[in-house]
């Protein structure tokens, strides 16, 4: 599904984000990503999405080199990935049901499956009653959730969450949890960056902990082990 | 591209020319304001050149003959005229006819004159192309039974000169102005898309292609440089059918000439809509090429 092979990544201000990753993440895995602050966790996310191109080693989704991959041809990638962020990333001025179909309008779907399609993600994340609101008359867990609908309402094959629990209260941050293991659940691989050691440390899944660009640990079932 | 995509761009062309209000009245206002000067020069510049041509084909040599050339050799001579290659029209005129020319040009005084004429016979030359004249003017010199030729030396290769050097400038200074407002325009409408910049990063995120984010941006610059044409045409019509008014008439009989409104308004018109829409296209293409990199 998603494989990193000898990913060596240094940006131009000469920082070494990547130093040699190996990876191999199987279809309908959940796999956290941690590591202190600038240890390469984001630029591990951002190539996934290619957002960040590899100084040099290949990766791989769904047999596609990220890589090699044209411009032109990004997007049809992102089309099969769903990317939550820290900051939710919601467009202010639209209503929770326009951002949730603004991912399918781009990408030009009929109008008449637009509409069941959103109805039955912000179903699934809990804000179908929500869904003539303004982003900014929600909380923040409930920004996140409309955050990780837009994400999904495409039925990607991967889901990328980066610290997607990063602004939120610990009560929040569970109610986020339990819809990501839900889309989990549903076979959609999961990839989610974070710190939250709680979360880590009682929804057991794979960890991947990352630190000066290279991977010290990767652990099915692991826990967080870093103390903060 | 679907048809129902190209609507969704249009409207989303136009509902952003709505929300960035002032922005978009600022953009307008740049593109009126180069539209209307671009439109007045080149409406200058296309009847300096109308009046460079008529000048220059107006421009003629006057040959003066031997007085001792009888009629034969006059004959002979104007023959020679007709076959001198660049030659376009000869026109004889007699001694009697120059006194007259004299006499309308300077006053009745000089019919004292007609007792005893001291005038020579000329034939008025043209030649076919205006520029070469001096080239003429010199082989017709060395004819036999040729006194003089007469064309303005000098002053008329200074009026080339000074009409070429005009043009130029012209040209110059209208394609210094578009420049200006293309600048100003990709500028205006970089700031209405540094505004947006998260809407058109999530679009990339979740998959829209490069022209998808494009194209309504390009539409709103298409719109900007139609609406930016507006007052420069309306203004320029007027205008010019006011010059025109008052300027032919006063020509009316003279060698220079005004061009005729029609279809001298289609072209300057026509002109200054094609560039706003070029300049408006062209601007917010190039702003927001910088924000598809994500």
């Amino acid at each position: 599904m998603i494989e990193m092979k000898d990913v060596y990544k240094k940006y131009s201000n000469g920082v070494v984000a990547a130093n040699g990753l190996n990876v191999k993440i199987d279809k309908g895995e959940f796999v956290y990503v941690v590591g202190p602050s600038g240890a390469g966790k984001s630029t591990f996310i951002k190539m996934m999405y290619r957002e960040e191109k590899p100084t040099s080693g290949d990766i791989l989704i769904n047999e596609t080199s990220l890589p090699k991959l044209k411009n032109r041809q990004v997007p049809l990638l992102r089309r099969q990935i769903g990317v939550v962020f820290q900051d939710f990333k919601l467009l202010p001025k639209l209503t929770v049901f326009e951002n949730v179909a603004f991912a399918l309008e781009v990408i030009e779907e009929p109008v008449e499956s637009i509409r069941p399609r959103v109805t039955e993600v912000l179903d699934l994340v809990g804000l179908k009653q929500k869904a003539r609101m303004l982003p900014t008359e929600l909380s923040g867990g409930e920004q996140q959730r409309v955050s990780i609908a837009r994400s999904i309402v495409n039925r990607p094959k991967v889901v990328i969450a980066d610290e997607p629990t990063g602004n939120l209260d610990p009560e929040t941050s569970w109610g986020i949890m339990n819809v990501l293991e839900e889309i989990n659940q549903r076979g959609t691989t999961v990839v989610m960056a974070t710190h939250n050691k709680d979360i880590v440390n009682r929804n057991r899944h794979r960890v991947i902990a990352i630190e000066g660009g290279l991977i010290v640990r990767d652990e099915v079932g692991g826990g967080y082990g870093y103390e903060i | 591209m679907k048809f129902r995509t190209v609507r969704r761009h249009f409207r989303e062309s136009f509902k952003t020319l709505g929300r960035n209000g002032w922005m978009t009245f600022a953009s307008v206002a740049a593109v009126t304001v180069t539209l209307l000067l671009v439109g007045v020069f080149v409406s200058i510049m296309l009847n300096l050149n109308k009046v460079a041509d008529d000048l220059e084909k107006d421009v003629e040599m006057k040959v003066y003959v031997e007085l001792a050339a009888d009629e034969p050799a006059t004959r002979e001579l104007e023959n020679l005229i007709r076959e001198t290659p660049g030659v376009a029209e000869v026109v004889y005129s007699t001694r009697e006819q120059e006194l007259d020319k004299m006499v309308k040009d300077f006053g009745e005084d000089l019919k004292l004159y007609e007792q005893s004429n001291p005038l020579r016979e000329a034939f008025y030359v043209k030649a076919t192309e205006p520029q070469q004249i001096a080239s003429v003017a010199k082989k017709i010199d060395e004819f036999p039974n040729t006194y003089e030729v007469v064309y303005g030396q000098g002053k008329v290769e200074k009026l080339f000169n000074f009409l070429n050097l005009g043009r130029n400038v012209g040209l110059v200074l209208i394609l210094a102005l578009l420049f200006t407002a293309m600048f100003l325009i990709a500028n205006t409408i970089r700031i209405t898309i540094v505004a947006r910049k998260t809407e058109i990063g999530i679009m990339k995120l979740v998959g829209a292609t490069n022209s998808f984010v494009r194209i309504p941006f390009v539409l709103e610059g298409i719109w900007l440089g139609i609406l930016g044409s507006l007052i420069p045409m309306i203004a320029i019509t007027f205008g010019y059918l006011e010059f025109y008014d008052y300027a032919e008439p006063r020509l009316r009989g003279e060698m220079i000439q005004i061009l005729h409104p029609l279809p001298f308004l289609y072209i300057v018109n026509g002109l200054v809509l094609f560039m706003g829409i070029f300049i408006g296209s062209w601007g917010s293409f190039m702003s927001v090429r910088k924000f598809l990199k994500v």
